[in-house]
């Protein structure tokens, strides 16, 4: 106890005091991580503080991602392995990957995660350009009308979009798009709260760069293409992620629109799959895995984006 | 400076002006008029006064529902506040493999609630894991049935919920907490202040604002309650629809080609009404406090 309580403490002034890390090159001195005794750092925890935060972190991740390995490892256990064992067995016995194709026998699975693909895609393209287009005019344009444009947006931010699904539908139906995936696309092409995030971020432009874009003669399309673009680039991406994200998750709206199995989105087409047949866990393991494993590639990389967008959103809207 | 046409503004909002009429601000006055009318489908239907709000007084269904909502709400508030604070103040430090902590504990929340859904089926059946833990722990001797139980449902959605949650919220936390200046941490401790007392009187402070925003969001998250409980349910509401939720009870009565459209508004109304709710409790308890301020 009293040793390694004193081991630092005579090591530290062990180090030659002329030498700076930094002139060490390559060998930097390691700051420890957390707060040895005698120090004054106070921000650092204790040894044991230390030890306690990473066990409580390695607790909750454990929480948190251990349902849906375990699924992933159903997916792949072959019909000799018992998916019913316990303690649940996390590395399959019997491994193939059987399952993606034989989920096919069910529902056209893959179709429907083109489909899903499709809305998505769309919703991302139409809210990035439209909310660029509006953000624009609204962030960094005076116009007459825009607070009555600024209040029609905001006050739909208190409307949840349940209340209005069946009113949305006979739209839909009188449109001639029910039972279609263009149906499906079409109420979340444009999301007042997307217009809103990049009419903040244009704000941040300054007036003075417009301006000069003005005197120098750009047209509209090129001040958004060479100035606004690149400004709100940032939160565009955000933007993008969350239409994305959102559309792929859909469930109450395609399961509205939606009557005919061939058409359904992937959400859709797995609550069937659990509804319908007595199907294999291992196949609705498979089919989870298929409509997950995009998204958490697709969050993985873009995940610097994301925070930011979460907490400037939510904070601020 | 101008230079642009009056109308180039009004080109590059309208579709997104458009869009909100037609697919939100229409639908919502439509829903009203509806909800006086017996409308269905494929007919208008007729003025019927407050027939469908006195039905839904009378309703059993719509009793489950709002029970459902409640619950929800009263559950849901106080875990989702106070549980993704203490996964931020966990995740707070910078500490090497922070960011790997923070995506992962991320990644409930992009998953599909259906995918989820499907997996807490699974997990919670009758010869699911959570059934298996329970006899070998020796609380209950046989399985229970979880997802066929009026309550085991609520329970199951609500864990899921809460499960989906704690990312999202952390992260919102994460932001508020980034305000909260380190000088007022130092300072406490140089006083002598112990963990908890600065828990209290340093963070909870700094992120007040932050707590009430959070507890609206999650108790009008909770009344809108829909994908959980119709998945782990099948699509049943419980035995007896006794588990439903608002918006399934309002997609159940609205949907096919004869389902009740009027009465399906009305509840639709009732849902409207319900999220507000919270948001007038916020600024009522504002407008006490500052009132409270100005006397103190």
């Amino acid at each position: 106890m009293t040793t390694t309580d004193l081991a630092p403490s005579t090591q530290s002034p062990a180090t030659p005091p002329g030498r700076r890390p930094q002139q060490a090159g390559r060998r930097r001195h390691r700051e420890p991580l957390y707060r040895r005794k005698g120090s004054g750092d106070f921000t650092k925890p204790s040894l044991p503080g230390l030890v306690t935060r990473y066990g409580l972190l390695a607790f909750v991740t454990v929480i948190v991602v251990g349902p849906l390995v375990w699924q992933l490892s159903t997916s792949f256990k072959g019909p000799l392995d018992d998916i019913y064992s316990f303690p649940p067995a996390i590395v399959p016995t019997d491994p193939t990957a059987e399952n993606y194709v034989r989920v096919t026998d069910f529902i056209p699975v893959y179709r429907y995660a083109w489909h899903s693909l499709l809305v998505s895609v769309a919703t991302v393209l139409s809210n990035v350009v439209l909310s660029v287009f509006a953000g624009y005019a609204l962030g960094a344009m005076r116009f007459r009308g825009k607070i009555v444009v600024m209040g029609v947006l905001l006050s739909t931010m208190l409307l949840p979009g349940e209340v209005t699904v069946t009113s949305n539908f006979l739209t839909i139906r009188n449109l001639g798009l029910a039972d279609s995936l263009v149906g499906v696309y079409l109420p979340g092409a444009i999301g007042a709260m997307n217009v809103l995030l990049i009419a903040t971020a244009c704000r941040m432009i300054p007036h003075e760069v417009l301006d000069a874009a003005i005197v120098d003669g750009a047209t509209t399309w090129q001040r958004i293409r060479h100035i606004v673009w690149p400004n709100v680039k940032g939160m565009a991406s955000v933007v993008a992620i969350f239409a994305f994200i959102g559309a792929w998750d859909d469930f109450l709206w395609p399961l509205i629109v939606l009557n005919d199995p061939s058409k359904y989105t992937l959400t859709v087409g797995m609550a069937y799959l659990n509804g319908n047949f007595q199907a294999d866990p291992r196949l609705i393991a498979a089919g989870t895995m298929i409509a997950l494993v995009p998204i958490v590639v697709l969050f993985s990389s873009l995940q610097r984006f994301f925070f930011r967008g979460v907490a400037e959103g939510a904070v601020k809207g | 400076m101008r230079s642009h046409r009056w109308f180039t503004p009004w080109l590059l909002v309208a579709p997104a002006v458009v869009w909100v009429v037609v697919f939100a601000l229409w639908p919502f006055l439509n829903t009203v008029g509806l909800s006086f009318t017996d409308a269905r489908p494929l007919s208008p239907g007729a003025f019927v006064g407050l027939d469908n709000y006195r039905r839904m007084a009378d309703d059993d269904l719509f009793g489950y529902a709002l029970t459902t909502s409640l619950v929800y709400v009263v559950v849901c508030v106080p875990l989702l506040t106070v549980l993704p604070l203490l996964l931020a103040l966990l995740v707070e430090k910078t500490l090497p493999g922070i960011t790997f902590f923070r995506t992962t504990f991320y990644f409930p929340v992009i998953a599909s609630v259906v995918v989820v859904a499907l997996i807490w089926t699974w997990l919670f059946d009758s010869r699911g894991v959570v059934n298996q833990a329970l006899e070998w722990l020796g609380v209950i001797d046989s399985p229970f049935p979880f997802l066929v139980d009026r309550w085991g449902l609520l329970f199951v959605a609500i864990l899921l919920t809460v499960w989906k949650g704690l990312g999202y919220y952390m992260v919102v936390y994460l932001a508020a907490l980034g305000n909260v200046g380190r000088e007022l941490h130092e300072a406490a401790m140089l006083d002598g202040a112990g963990a908890v007392r600065r828990f209290r009187s340093v963070t909870i402070p700094g992120v007040r604002t932050a707590m009430l925003l959070i507890s609206v969001l999650v108790a009008v998250a909770a009344m809108r309650v829909f994908t959980e409980l119709e998945v782990l349910s099948n699509g049943t509401g419980g035995p007896g629809g006794q588990s439903l939720s608002l918006v399934m009870l309002i997609r159940q009565v609205g949907q096919g080609l004869n389902g009740d459209i009027g009465y399906a508004s009305t509840l639709s109304v009732a849902l409207f009404l319900l999220t507000l709710v919270p948001l007038g409790a916020i600024a009522f308890m504002n407008r006490e406090r500052k009132t409270s301020g100005a006397a103190a």
